[in-house]
């Protein structure tokens, strides 16, 4: 909701997502789909249009989508049918894309968000249909000519179209968020914005509370989902401006400028198009075998919300700790790896706190972290046998992080076994104290606070090493006198 | 053997000959050479290939030697110009594929090369095969090898497939390979006293095939009798896992099924395929060919096939809208002609203004507007309906009969310029060939006797989907009984 001068407005928004199949081959043709090859290398005579060429569906493309289809709880569309979206454009060979339309492979379905209040939020999918992705037109190689690169011409991309269901940027955010989570688990798009194998096109407009949906803009090919929030914010509080002030929200494209942080309305290509939409000729209808499907189905990997849910119930984590280890799949599987046969809540601590800083800090995905599950595990084994202190861990984890070094490793060669043996801390105890003479004396005349500080000084004196609880032990008995 | 006395072979004739080694695959070849070279004024190629005919023919010969000779092995045969052929031009009779030489082979010519076939050269053809009468082409017209008697004026050769049509009448190719959309094949085949085959639709993969119109498009063999088209489909026909609506069903051999009893055949004769102005002739051979077949032991069935009136409207809907959009491609970026302007928007509308032909330009416009918003339900939705009750028509009407007979066109070769004020009188020359390609069943054309001013009139067999044998049966039968032995006024090596 937003709260302007006349009053509330609410935001409604509905995202189309372009998702980049991960396939080695494209939708239609045989040619390879290497991202950030040479230009015009990934190409076979079908991506390029040439005469007599004909399309032959890719079955791998199939089984993604429907895969996808089934982990967005989607209607599998048994036929359905691919047309051709008739356009001119210099990156599109042959003057149409293969699209689907009216039948597409996927009907409704949904994505279920977790809302930082804690409660649910059900969004609905409208359809996934699959299609072919254009080329790409280079502007920026020659002065007054445009060059053509026609490498992602042929990809296969599914096309996610939501219910206008999302309210605001941050709901829009989550949602992709989520919805980029559901694609990695099940290895049907890698989810990498940067490299454009997601793509959204916004749809946003705003009304009064209770009042029928205002005219929309559509906001096309943003790359991040931080764009995407931008973009809905600024071209909601756009449309209330223009509307509080007597206008009159158009039905437009509009583009979003990175730079300025605006959307402005896309140039030239005005002309609405008229995209002669009809069946294919050179395709027969996709018919499924739904016993495929529910192969397919029964194949499928468990999904996040099922992933937390179990975490939950299995580990005993809150919701908030299961939702933030089942976003990425490695986490959740790292997660899974390094409880198993540990205390769970430990194990959830160590991923989230110093694994997660690590990350951070080192600016790397969990894959790429020289820890594995197993040392993890292998450093919360070492506490729980008292090896080592919980402090000294975090030491040791640091340096695991930066050299990939088992844990008893660097614990031996740095010497940081903890000190068990009572004489030793005995007499760690009793050259600290008789060095303070003083303040043990504060001490009996009743500093309590004291007590702190010769931990502190013991542990010092033994580098750490000390046995928490001996040192408790045996320092409170001797301050007794 | 003479050059005149090797021309006048048939395939199979030749087939043999070669095989007996009576002559040689070179000589059959340079014979066919110069045929080619001796009917230059016809315009039936727009690129013959001798060079590379002799090498095929020689590697023909080799195979031959050693007794290990295919099935087509020195045939040589003209391809029309809208398969591409790899490294030699391939036109489609558009100047908008200027210099376009695909690095491919087509599926169908890929098949006839394997099985030893030696290519003549590129055979003409209505531009992108839009045409009843091959004067739509870039390279001009053909001219039909016959003439009528006394008159010099000179016809049409019938399209699209009109260069491939006068070659083998003319003796410019033993066999030829073209393609039907709207009767292609079969109306040329009519008008040059040829046989014509336009297979089940998915009998022959359109992989390789430049298209026209994809629903509609089927490539089949045209030659000089029926068992010659027999032999030339078998080698044609397979699935291709490269053409979606290619067909994965077995090929019979062809020619087996020739020569074989039709006694109790049931032969559907359809009562509308009649149009107003339709000569006389045309009727009295139509009645003349089912009394052959009556005397062969068919049965004649009359039957109503009701959807028949609106088959040319919806073709010409469902052709030119789906040729609207495959010819979207040629736009000067990759390929062919590439007229340059200061805009992109101008560098495609000169490309295609100059590189599409009348004809063209009218299909893309007409196409484009039966697909445009607000007229898409009024016009495409309504003519697929129709397509498929054409289908049903036909569907029913096989339940009843095994084939069908009618004429193959309502006239006969006209002059060039003759028709060519009215697109729509233009149009009406497929009547009766284009339900077969609506609803995709075979259908064959056999030379069946002459009209009063001396040019050749084909008949039409129809059959069931996949029973080209049935319909080739017929068809000899036919064939047979016409004892069809008129040649035209033009044969290359003066005939005999």
């Amino acid at each position: 909701m937003i709260e302007s001068r006349t009053g509330k407005w609410e935001t409604v928004i509905g995202l189309e997502v372009h998702a980049q199949v991960v396939s080695k081959a494209k939708l239609f043709s045989g040619a390879g789909t290497d991202f950030g090859a040479e230009p015009n290398t990934q190409v076979s005579p079908v991506d390029a249009a040439f005469p007599g060429m004909l399309p032959v569906i890719n079955r791998f493309c199939v089984e993604q989508a429907v895969k996808t289809g089934l982990g967005l709880a989607a209607e599998i569309n048994l036929p359905s049918v691919f047309e051709r979206k008739n356009y001119f454009y210099p990156d599109l060979p042959a003057g149409y894309q293969i699209s689907q339309y009216l039948q597409p492979i996927v009907g409704h379905g949904r994505v279920t968000l977790d809302m930082p209040d804690g409660t649910v939020r059900k969004i609905g999918i409208t359809r996934l249909h699959l299609e072919q992705d254009a080329g790409k037109s280079l502007h920026d190689q020659h002065p007054s000519l445009t060059y053509v690169d026609l490498n992602r011409a042929g990809v296969a991309l599914m096309e996610i179209v939501s219910e206008p269901d999302l309210r605001s940027a941050e709901e829009a955010g989550l949602y992709l968020r989520k919805l980029r989570s559901i694609l990695r688990y099940l290895g049907t798009c890698d989810g990498n914005m940067e490299e454009g194998s997601l793509r959204c096109d916004c749809n946003v407009s705003v009304r009064r509370p209770g009042e029928p949906l205002g005219t929309r803009s559509e906001i096309k090919n943003l790359n991040s989902i931080r764009y995407v929030m931008q973009a809905i914010d600024y071209e909601a509080r756009r449309q209330i401006e223009l509307i509080e002030e007597g206008g009159r929200v158009e039905q437009q494209t509009r583009l979003f400028d990175v730079g300025r942080g605006i959307t402005r309305p896309m140039r030239s290509k005005e002309e609405a198009h008229d995209y002669r939409y009809f069946p294919d000729p050179d395709l027969v209808p996709l018919v499924l075998d739904s016993d495929w499907v529910e192969q397919i189905r029964a194949e499928l990997p468990e999904l996040p919300d099922a992933k937390k849910a179990r975490f939950m119930s299995e580990y005993g984590l809150s919701a908030d700790d299961a939702g933030v280890l089942v976003t990425e799949k490695e986490t959740a599987l790292f997660f899974e790896r390094v409880a198993e046969g540990r205390d769970a809540k430990t194990a959830a601590n160590w991923v989230m706190g110093d694994l997660f800083g690590a990350l951070n800090r080192l600016g790397v995905g969990i894959e790429h972290l020289p820890v594995s599950a197993e040392q993890l595990g292998a450093l919360i084994d070492l506490i729980a046998d008292g090896t080592i202190s919980g402090r000294l861990a975090k030491d040791v984890f640091a340096e695991m992080a930066t050299s990939g070094a088992d844990p008893a490793a660097i614990v031996a060669t740095k010497g940081l076994r903890q000190v068990t043996d009572s004489a030793a801390i005995e007499a760690a105890i009793d050259t600290v104290l008789a060095a303070q003479a003083d303040k043990v004396a504060e001490y009996r005349a009743g500093r309590d606070k004291l007590y702190g500080y010769f931990v502190g000084q013991i542990m010092r004196a033994t580098q750490g090493k000390a046995n928490p609880a001996l040192v408790n032990q045996f320092l409170k008995k001797k301050l007794a006198g | 053997m003479s050059d005149p006395a090797l021309l006048a072979l048939d395939l199979a004739g030749a087939r043999d000959g070669l095989t007996r080694k009576l002559f040689s695959a070179r000589e059959l070849t340079s014979a066919y050479n110069d045929a080619v070279a001796e009917a230059k004024r016809l315009n039936a190629y727009i690129t013959p290939t001798p060079e590379r005919a002799l090498a095929m023919a020689d590697a023909a010969d080799r195979r031959l030697a050693r007794g290990e000779a295919l099935p087509l092995d020195g045939i040589p045969v003209a391809v029309k110009d809208l398969y591409c052929t790899k490294g030699v031009l391939t036109t489609a009779g558009s100047h908008i594929l200027d210099g376009f030489h695909p690095p491919y082979e087509s599926t169908v010519t890929e098949k006839l090369w394997r099985a030893g076939a030696v290519m003549l050269g590129k055979a003409n053809l209505d531009e992108f095969a839009m045409g009843s009468s091959n004067t739509t082409s870039w390279y001009g017209p053909v001219e039909n090898p016959w003439h009528r008697p006394g008159d010099n004026r000179p016809l049409v050769p019938g399209g699209s497939s009109g260069g491939s049509a006068a070659a083998v009448a003319a003796r410019a190719a033993l066999a030829a390979i073209g393609t039907d959309t709207g009767g292609s094949i079969r109306q040329p085949a009519s008008f040059c006293g040829i046989v014509g085959l336009k297979p089940t639709y998915g009998r022959c993969s359109r992989w390789g095939v430049v298209a026209y119109a994809s629903s509609l498009d089927h490539p089949g063999p045209m030659g000089r009798t029926v068992r010659d088209v027999a032999i030339l489909l078998r080698a044609m026909a397979g699935h291709d896992p490269r053409d979606s609506t290619s067909a994965p069903v077995p090929v019979p051999d062809f020619e087996a099924a020739l020569g074989g009893d039709i006694a109790g055949l049931r032969v559907g004769i359809p009562r509308e395929y009649r149009v107003d102005g339709m000569p006389d002739e045309i009727e009295v051979l139509w009645q003349q060919g089912v009394e052959w077949l009556r005397a062969s032991g068919a049965a004649p069935v009359e039957i109503s096939l009701p959807m028949t009136r609106y088959a040319l409207p919806a073709y010409y809907i469902v052709a030119l809208a789906e040729a609207s959009s495959n010819l979207a491609r040629y736009d000067g970026v990759r390929f062919g002609l590439r007229v340059a302007g200061d805009s992109l928007e101008e560098m495609y509308e000169l490309t295609r203004a100059a590189g599409f032909g009348a004809e063209v330009r009218r299909r893309v416009l007409i196409g484009t507007y039966v697909l445009s918003a607000g007229y898409y339900d009024a016009y495409y939705l309504k003519a697929q309906r129709v397509r498929a009750l054409i289908a049903r028509d036909f569907a029913r009407a096989f339940e009843r009969v095994d084939c069908i007979l009618t004429p193959t066109a309502p006239s006969a070769a006209f002059a060039i310029g003759e028709k060519s004020g009215d697109p729509i009188e233009m149009y009406l020359n497929d009547v009766f060939t284009v339900p077969a390609n609506l609803a995709g069943v075979p259908a064959a054309s056999v030379p069946a006797g002459l009209t009063g001013n001396g040019l050749p009139l084909g008949l039409q067999i129809t059959g069931r989907a996949f029973d080209e044998e049935t319909v080739l049966r017929v068809a000899e039968v036919l064939e047979r009984a016409a004892q069809f032995r008129h040649l035209p006024a033009f044969v290359a090596g003066g005939g005999s």
